[in-house]
This record gives C-alpha cells, structure tokens and sequence, in this order.
C-alpha cells in the first residue's frame, strides 16, 4: 500500500487527530497529536491490510528554536513491505506520550533510551528507568541545552591540556 | 543425630514440588565471555534462571551527541567505533545517510568498493562470531582456525584502507581511494583458499555431536517473536524469516549481484533455536564470497568518488536509511537544519534489539546456556551502547 493511503486510511479512522500533511520521501512522514500516539499505533499494528509488525526505530528529536521535542516512530510491515513514519510534537518542557511498548515489545528500550537522553516521559510504561546513561545522572544529555558537568563523582571532566591527565 | 533440611526449614514442599529460594547473581560487567563489556543481573532458583536482566551502558560514549559536534564529515571516523568488529557497514550507513540527505549519487566504482569492503568485512565478523560461539561453550580450536583467516582479511583491508579495525574507509559519496594494483588478483586467491575451508570449519564443529546438542533446541525465537522484538539480520534469519536489507530493500549495487538469503529450519531441533542462529553466519559467508567473486570480477571503470563539497550542507530534512550490517540491519536517522552540523544522529543498531530480548528469551533457561544465547545472538557491546 503506498503512504498517500495509509495517511487516508490514517485520517479516516483517527479524525482530527491525525495531521492533514504529509511529507514524500521514502519512510513517508505524517504526524498526529501526542496522545493518539497509542491508537494509531494500535491502529497500525492490528488493521490486517496495514499489519506494521514492526517498530524499526524510535528517535526523539530536540527541535529547541521550535520549543518543541519531535518523536519519530519508524514503522515497517514485513508482511506487506511497506514503511511510513509516525511523528508527534510534544512541547520542551514537558513531553509526554502515551507508550507504544506494550504493542511493540521492543519500544520498551526504545522508550527507556528516548527518556533517559532526551526526556521524554512515556506514559503507561512498565519500567521507565534510565538505559545508557548511569542510574544517579543529572539531567537528558542530547537536550541541546545540556551543560555537562564539571565533575561526576569527584572525577574531573575537564582537563587544562589534552596531553596531561 | 542428623537434621535434615526440610526439618531445619530450608525447603518446603509444595504442590508443584520442591520450591527453594531465589537467587540473585551478578554477571559481568567484566566476565571473559561476555563479548565485550556486558552485565546480567540473574535471578536464579538452582541452575534454572527465572530471567536473565541486562544491564547496559558500560560502553556509552555519547558517539550520537558528538556527531553534533564535529560534522558529517568528520563523523566517519566515528562510526567505525559503533561497530569495530565490523565497521565497514557503519562507515557505509552514514555515507549513505548523508547522501539521501543531499541526494548525492555515487559513481558505480565507488558502489562495487563499498562492497567489495562491505563483504570482507562480513567475513571477518562472521568469522569471529562464530569462532567466539564455539570458544564460549568450550571449543577452543575452531576459534583459533576462524582468527586466522580472519587476519588475513585484515590484510586485505588493510591494502584497502592502510587500516585493520577501524577503516574510515569510506566517503560521503563514495570511497576515500582506488583499490591498489594486484589487489584483485590477491582477494581472489584469498577466496579460493577460503571457501573450502568453510566446509572444514562445518565438519570441525557444526555437525559435531557435542556442540549440536549444546546448541539445538536451545532458547528458540518463534518469527512472530523476533519481528515484535525487531531482531534483524542473521538473527531474524535464524528464525526462519527470509528477509535481507540487500534483496527486499535494495541498495547500492546488491540487486546485480546473484547470491542465496540463507534462513534456518530447526535442523537441530526447534525452529530459530541458537544452533539455527549459527548456522546462518556458517551459510553466510559462502554467499560473501558469491558476491565477492561477482564483484572483483565485474569492476565497472571509472571515479570512486562523487564531487562533494569540503564543507557539507545538506537541506534540512530527515532522513533513515538501512543497510544490512554484519549484525543485521542498521538504521541510521540523520536530522539536518542546513547547517554544516546534524540536528541529531540516532544509530539503531542490530545487537541492541538482540539485547533487548535477552530478558524474556532467558526464562527458564540454564545458566550455563545463557552464554549459548548470548553468543548466538552476536551481541557486540559496544553496538548496543554507541
């Protein structure tokens, strides 16, 4: 099926919810609201003509002259072969999506790693702790208004020269 | 006079029989067979282990957040660290990132190098995974005999690139240079002494009594499992799904070439087990070399390097390519804003999903067999960190 129709089918059964544009390109964009994320999902994964068995990818974007933090679900159908792109817009100060983990097993870590490096909170996950970064970290490093800390447990993270220690 | 456990109170009986107490225990972060920096926690009742839960992030080094910072040219350095088993795949991932972004086109000298270095490097991970596989469960020969070749395809990558590990090989846009003179001749004669040696490899450990039993019919991964858990490459493979980012998404050259997309079939027992895991990569290779010969035979003239310019401004947009890594499909999302800098890089990568099913995949396993699973997954660590 090509992106033009899932995006009708996408509209039709979402209403308002779902944006009117979309972006061509290979992994076809169309965003909706945050908090349908989880029914289109829903709606994508169990439509036996649409079957996205698989979330190929989950990147949070920090979009900051925007004010706004961009999520991007890459989504791919294996048994149809074809792909579209499911974005939504939550505001920089407090992202907050419903969660796709419990219809795609593995955005539990792709949730976990959005959270832990940019913020994101995603409602409704089981476990939504820290991934990458260690447990007791102070802030989301890949904000773009990140300021790296002088010093993590009495470990300097500057050095005078590059040659000294 | 002698008390007995039950009388002391350390087991009790229940229906379903003998319960005893859990156990936590810690594996890692530095254990010899853990493929780089890993750490389970494990909770265990005896040797059966309830679950196995990973623990990552010991080899995060914020590579995403640098290529924020030094641009996309000079990214590619970087991203022969996200895989440094194989890191051509990686170097090509972003190239080609890059050039959707810009909508370059590589010229098809440039395309057969890419992978002509692609599938050496194919090889020479295969070659270590599953050389690592047998040592982890206790056949130490077999990794030694797959080090061997695999240092001599470090030999010809490095007539390639004058790099063995990390190549920075290639360009956005092509490859950073021409193969040098005589190297067809040599890769050549590298494959035929190579290929037989793959059937030697089989009889030395792949049908031995010993190492089927160790790994057939252990921790098998149903297709609808592996897809919900977006396993990829010879994983996704093993479990008997034929998909290959080269034939079913093609890209640079690969639609010319002809070559098989092995899968398992639970020879050994269940389908998608870790034996069917192996023995992809085992099949795999064979069809490297397929292609290999392919393209060292039909090198088309011409540059290897498209015209990009110094510094590299695409149009702002997205962009998420995939390219079939040693560890399976790669996806690469590239943000621009038109500045010389990428708004964000998100590398996601074959051995992170792998990691992640670890956790349900452990249930109820052995927890010996857990460093089975892990070495037929192929978990690279530091992939699954960046």
């Amino acid at each position: 099926m090509d992106a033009a129709e899932i995006h009708r089918r996408l509209r039709e059964k979402l209403g308002n919810s779902a944006l009117p544009e979309m972006t061509e390109s290979e992994w076809a964009t169309t965003e909706v609201l945050p908090a349908a994320v989880a029914e289109a999902s829903r709606y994508l994964k169990e439509d036996p003509e649409l079957a996205f068995d698989c979330l190929s990818n989950l990147s949070a974007v920090d979009r900051k002259s925007d004010d706004r933090i961009d999520v991007y679900y890459h989504l791919y159908s294996y048994g149809h072969r074809h792909k579209l792109t499911l974005k939504a817009s939550c505001p920089r100060l407090d992202p907050v999506l419903p969660t796709v983990s419990t219809i795609w097993p593995i955005g539990d870590w792709l949730e976990r790693e959005a959270f832990d490096l940019m913020g994101v909170n995603f409602v409704g996950h089981r476990d939504l702790r820290r991934l990458l970064m260690p447990e007791d970290w102070v802030g989301h490093p890949l904000r773009k208004d990140f300021v790296e800390p002088e010093e993590y447990h009495g470990i300097s993270t500057r050095r005078e020269s590059l040659l000294k220690l | 006079m002698s008390t007995t456990s039950v009388e002391i109170g350390l087991e009790r009986e229940t229906p379903a029989g003998l319960e005893t107490e859990e156990m936590t225990l810690n594996m890692g972060p530095q254990h010899p067979s853990t493929h780089g920096v890993l750490r389970f926690v494990v909770k265990a009742d005896g040797e059966i282990m309830r679950r196995a839960i990973p623990d990552i992030g010991y080899l995060h080094r914020s590579i995403e957040k640098i290529s924020e910072k030094v641009g996309y040219h000079g990214f590619m350095p970087y991203t022969d660290r996200v895989d440094y088993v194989s890191a051509m795949q990686c170097n090509q991932g972003w190239a080609m990132a890059c050039e959707a972004l810009a909508e370059i086109e590589v010229p098809r000298r440039g395309e057969y190098c890419r992978v002509i270095a692609c599938e050496f490097g194919r090889i020479a991970s295969h070659l270590i995974s599953v050389g690592a596989t047998g040592m982890d469960i206790g056949a130490f020969t077999p990794f030694t005999h797959a080090l061997r070749e695999r240092e001599k395809i470090n030999d010809i990558l490095e007539e390639l690139c004058g790099a063995r590990l990390t190549f920075n090989y290639m360009r956005i846009g092509g490859c950073a240079w021409d193969i040098p003179p005589g190297f067809i001749r040599r890769a050549t004669a590298f494959l035929d002494k190579f290929e037989p040696l793959i059937d030697e490899y089989n009889e030395l450990i792949s049908f031995n009594k010993i190492y089927t039993e160790r790994m057939g019919n252990v921790a098998p991964v149903s297709p609808e499992m592996a897809i919900a858990y977006n396993l990829v490459g010879p994983n996704l493979r093993g479990s008997g799904v034929k998909y290959d980012v080269r034939t079913d998404e093609p890209y640079s050259v690969y639609p010319e070439f002809d070559f098989e997309v092995p899968i398992g079939e639970g020879k050994m027992g269940a389908l998608g087990d870790c034996w069917d895991r192996y023995m992809v990569r085992m099949d795999e290779m064979k069809e490297s070399c397929k292609i290999l010969r392919q393209a060292l035979g039909g090198l088309p003239e011409g540059p290897v390097v498209a015209k990009v310019g110094r510094t590299f401004k695409p149009p702002a947009g997205e962009a998420y390519v995939r390219v079939e890594g040693s560890r399976g499909d790669m996806g690469w999302f590239v943000v621009s804003d038109g500045t010389a800098f990428p708004v964000r890089t998100h590398i996601r990568t074959g051995s992170y999903s792998a990691m992640a099913i670890v956790e349900e995949l452990s249930q109820g396993l052995m927890i010996a067999d857990l460093i089975a699973v892990i070495a037929s997954l192929d978990i690279v660590a530091p992939e699954v960190d960046r």
